[in-house]
């Protein structure tokens, strides 16, 4: 009998603000110097009080609204207590039984995951031990650059069935965050992290097995290989007679496995109450819906929109859409005369892998310039990168190069005369019958005269053999 | 010769303008005084005399440039809770030992900037857990009037150095009484204000949703000076109000019309000692024969207040206390082994009894599986005896009652009886719960010792809590005195 897995995912996403989420500290870099970005709030310094930073609050509401979530009147905050070097306060300030926003959903691939809750949180500190293992190390460090640095806790419910689908959720939701402007969500940078919840169980039961929690992932692929690697683990622990403990584990991006980190045996008691030194949180009806109207357009929107507005192949569509910048510029591009399908194209082959934004009006310029026969797709693809080097429109570069394409025969006459003069052996193999020789003539063309046009000169370079 | 030492705020403010002395001089006076008599009393825990010296400096320059603030060069203790930058400030506890805040709050940080001159740190019980400051982590403090007596707590050192007259005025903090409760035990006045009206920024917590600042003074217009100097709206404190600050509006309206409430389980409340209630009719007589109109009226929960008091506040404690690791300050064990033992040890051997017995109280309150029974259930009872009040209040202008069921105590005389102890806020710790403002002034005395009378207003009415209690300080002549049994130390 077949294995079922079944996955939910909790993401933590750092949302775009300039301070930290009760004090004014600067959020700072990953590289800042340790303690660098820290005041006695985020010390958490006896007698000092945090203040909500408001920003954060409506990051979380866009994030929550995006999300299709409801959204109280009443929100609050709530202590969760625990001690560890890397808390200053001892608690972490979260949200507990009234959060943000509960009850939504995101479309992935056509499939509605379920949002259970998006609540708002702090972060806490770092540890670094001096040696080479926790056990054995001689000392400890505390570098609280990151506490109290605001996160977004996401909690899907446990509706994703693969690796593939917690993926592509986790794709999907960073796709949705920068299109509104609400985090940056790289996770290079530990501004998304995804835990997914795994178990597994019998196919066609509904009863849930017992799960594992993963952490320390910080790629999609190390997500997509974390949860893998783990499915084959619970596999095997269950078809040899085992049990599966329920526990949280680490992925080990070197030895690509995962590994036991704490057992949920001896669950701490976190001892939750409502924070004290905050009032709750009354949300305006009135706000909420001016945020509501102030959402740009989602990306599965925008992707059903580029399909039946612009006739884009769904592939196309998926793949510009997934970036709030890609599809802008698409748009931009086609608003500024361009087709629609070259443009995808030079987006979806030239831009996406780089990552080199032209303007909008520049690449509508390219695209028309090669789709006139102006220049050639090589000599286009020179012109992209110097433009988004230097900033100059597209023509202005061609001028400046002579890259036009010439189409002229009279003009290319004396270009594919010389090329079959330098290769007699090539032009007498062609007219023996050997029709493939064309393929080096073509070549030394290219060569010699890459501004020509290939249809042109093939014409031409194929009447003067024949 | 005037003593400078004795006089009020409103008073000094004259004099000091007059050029009778100038603010250095009178620094130096009240040092003097403290030389001679903290010996005994044992009020501070240290002095900051780079801090007076400026501070004086500055306020002579701030008279002789016309500065007419009333604060400008007055002479002031502060609670070993209120962070006050490079100032070592332990909350009364070994486990802060040497931590010097880099940062001073608010409350203090208004009154340094009306001009008062610091002159040190008074003691407290350790981290304000108490009602006698024998649980400081340092040493007793002496009440004036009687030198094997307590001065009440938690804020025993401030009450004390006020009744001493070895400062003006001071700062305490009132969680359950702390402010009232020695005020009264010491013969001064001493008021709560209302949850929110002034700023915890900088205040070392104990039980967060119950904490106020506050200040103590032997005149009520002094309280009242000193509190309106604090009160407002602080970005760092989003718990602070942006209430119009009018706590002096009315002040000398008297009482005539108004109706004051006598609770009958404040009134006969268990264990109040014949002589204060003797003390608190007196007070009513007054009240009585200066037109106000004495009305019964009820607060059916008191009974339950302790005990939800004795909830709440432990598990905030528990909590807020958790910082207090030996990771980044204060006391931290040299030799641990590992995290655990760093955290059990520092805080097993830096706290002192009582704190640790709270911080284990709240812990189980919070407790999954107990929460519901223990934290919730004294939630709801904190919204009964608010109602309770909001009721009253509909019969009445104020409450008046005792502050203390007792006068001042024997040094020792509870500290084996944690009940007996946390019984000395009957009275006070409703006034906590519901957020009201309190004041306690002097009421007299029961066997040479002083009595306290409580006026408790609604919610951001100081100004008639202050208006009642001016009303009798003026009525019935009964003003904060100079303790006679220092009266042959002067």
């Amino acid at each position: 009998m077949d294995w079922e897995v079944v996955i939910g995912m909790e993401v933590h996403v750092q949302p775009r603000t300039r301070s930290k989420m009760f004090c004014g500290c600067a959020i700072g870099n990953l590289g800042d110097p340790p303690n660098s970005n820290v005041c006695e709030i985020c010390l958490g310094m006896p007698g000092v009080l945090p203040v909500i930073n408001q920003a954060a609050v409506e990051a979380c509401l866009k994030t929550a609204l995006a999300l299709n979530c409801e959204i109280p009147r009443h929100t609050k905050f709530d202590r969760k207590n625990y001690m560890y070097p890397d808390l200053p306060k001892g608690y972490q300030i979260s949200q507990y039984d009234l959060p943000m926003s509960t009850n939504g959903n995101l479309e992935v691939d056509g499939r509605r995951v379920r949002i259970r809750r998006v609540h708002l949180e702090e972060d806490t500190g770092k540890l670094i031990h001096a040696g080479d293992k926790l056990h054995k190390a001689l000392v400890s460090f505390v570098d609280l650059n990151r506490a109290g640095v605001p996160l977004m806790e996401i909690v899907s419910e446990p509706d994703l069935r693969s690796a593939d689908q917690a993926r592509d959720y986790a794709v999907a939701l960073r796709t949705l965050l920068r299109t509104i402007g609400a985090s940056e969500a790289e996770m290079e940078k530990g501004q998304l992290r995804a835990e997914p919840n795994i178990s597994i169980r019998r196919a066609g039961t509904e009863e849930l097995g017992v799960k594992t929690e993963l952490k320390n992932i910080n790629s999609f692929r190390a997500l997509h290989r974390a949860i893998l690697y783990e499915v084959t683990r619970q596999t095997e622990v269950l078809e040899s007679g085992g049990t599966v403990v329920q526990e949280t584990r680490g992925w080990s991006e070197a030895e690509q496995r995962t590994f036991s980190q704490r057992s949920k045996e001896f669950a701490e008691d976190y001892r939750y109450f409502p924070e004290p030194d905050l009032p709750p949180l009354e949300l305006d009806p009135a706000w909420i819906e001016e945020l509501r109207r102030a959402l740009p357009e989602l990306p599965a929107a925008r992707r059903a929109r580029l399909v039946s507005e612009y006739g884009l192949p769904a592939a196309d569509a998926v793949q510009i859409a997934a970036d709030r910048e890609l599809a802008d510029l698409f748009e931009g591009a086609v608003g500024a005369g361009a087709d629609a399908k070259p443009v995808a194209n030079w987006i979806i082959g030239e831009v996406a892998p780089t990552g080199k934004f032209p303007t909008a009006d520049h690449l509508a310029e390219l695209v028309k310039l090669v789709t006139a026969g102006r220049i050639t797709r090589d000599q286009a693809k020179e012109v992209l990168v110097e433009s988004v080097e230097t900033g100059r429109s597209p023509s202005q570069i061609v001028a400046e190069h002579g890259f036009a394409q010439v189409s002229d025969e009279a003009a290319l006459e004396a270009e594919v005369r010389a090329v079959m003069a330098a290769n007699p052996r090539a032009v007498e193999d062609y007219r023996a019958g050997k029709k493939q020789a064309i393929g080096a003539l073509m070549a030394d063309l290219k060569q010699r005269a890459p501004q020509a046009n290939p249809k042109v000169a093939r014409d031409l370079l194929l009447r003067l053999l024949g | 010769m005037i003593d400078l030492t004795e006089l009020t705020v409103k008073e000094t403010a004259r004099l000091l303008r007059l050029r009778s002395f100038s603010a250095s001089e009178l620094v130096t006076a009240h040092v003097e005084r403290i030389e001679r008599l903290d010996r005994r009393v044992k009020a501070f825990l240290r002095f900051t005399p780079e801090l007076w010296e400026k501070q004086a400096e500055e306020a002579d320059r701030r008279i002789v440039r016309g500065d007419l603030g009333p604060l400008v060069g007055i002479p002031m203790a502060v609670k070993d809770v209120l962070c006050v930058r490079g100032v070592e400030t332990t909350a009364g506890s070994q486990i802060l030992r040497g931590f010097k805040p880099p940062y001073t709050g608010t409350a203090v940080s208004r009154l340094f900037e009306a001009g008062a001159v610091m002159l040190g740190v008074t003691n407290c019980d350790e981290f304000a857990m108490g009602s006698s400051t024998e649980n400081s982590g340092y040493h007793p403090t002496h009440n004036p009037w009687d030198l094997d007596r307590v001065p009440g707590g938690s804020s025993g050192g401030s009450a004390a150095a006020v009744s001493a007259a070895e400062a003006m005025i001071a700062l305490g903090t009132d969680t359950g009484g702390s402010i009232r409760q020695p005020a009264a035990l010491c013969g001064v006045v001493g008021m709560k204000p209302t949850y929110g009206r002034v700023s915890r920024y900088g205040l070392i917590a104990f039980a967060s949703s119950l904490d106020q600042i506050g200040p103590f003074a032997r005149s009520v217009e002094d309280a009242a000076i000193v509190l309106e100097a604090m009160a407002g709206r602080d970005p760092l404190d989003a718990t602070s109000s942006d209430r119009p600050n009018d706590v002096l509006r009315d002040f000398d309206a008297g009482v005539k019309g108004m109706r004051l409430g006598v609770p009958r389980e404040y009134y006969e409340v268990q264990g109040i000692e014949p002589g204060v209630k003797a003390a608190i009719d007196k007070a009513i007589k007054a009240f009585r024969d200066a037109g106000a109109e004495i009305v019964d009226v009820a607060l059916p929960h008191t009974d339950y207040g302790l005990a939800a008091y004795y909830i709440i506040a432990p598990a905030e404690c528990s909590s807020n206390l958790a910082r207090f690791d030996g990771v980044r300050y204060g006391m931290s064990i040299e030799d641990a082994q590992n995290i655990t033992e760093l955290y059990m040890r520092t805080r097993r051997e830096g706290f002192g009894t009582e704190v640790r017995r709270r911080v284990m109280l709240g812990t189980y309150a919070l407790s999954s599986g107990y929460y519901d029974a223990y934290y919730l259930k004294a939630q709801k009872v904190r919204t009964l005896i608010k109602r309770d009040f909001d009721t009253a209040f509909e019969k009445c202008d104020a409450i008046i009652s005792a502050t203390s069921p007792t006068v001042a105590f024997p040094i020792g005389s509870k500290t084996q009886d944690p009940l007996s102890m946390y019984l000395c806020d009957v009275l006070t710790l409703g006034g906590n719960l519901a957020g009201l403002p309190g004041i306690s002034v002097p009421c007299g005395f029961s066997n040479d010792l002083p009595v306290g009378l409580q006026i408790l207003a609604p919610q951001w009415r100081e100004n008639t809590a202050l208006r009642v209690a001016r009303a009798y300080e003026v009525a019935s002549g009964v003003k904060a005195e100079v303790p006679s049994p220092l009266s042959g130390e002067v």
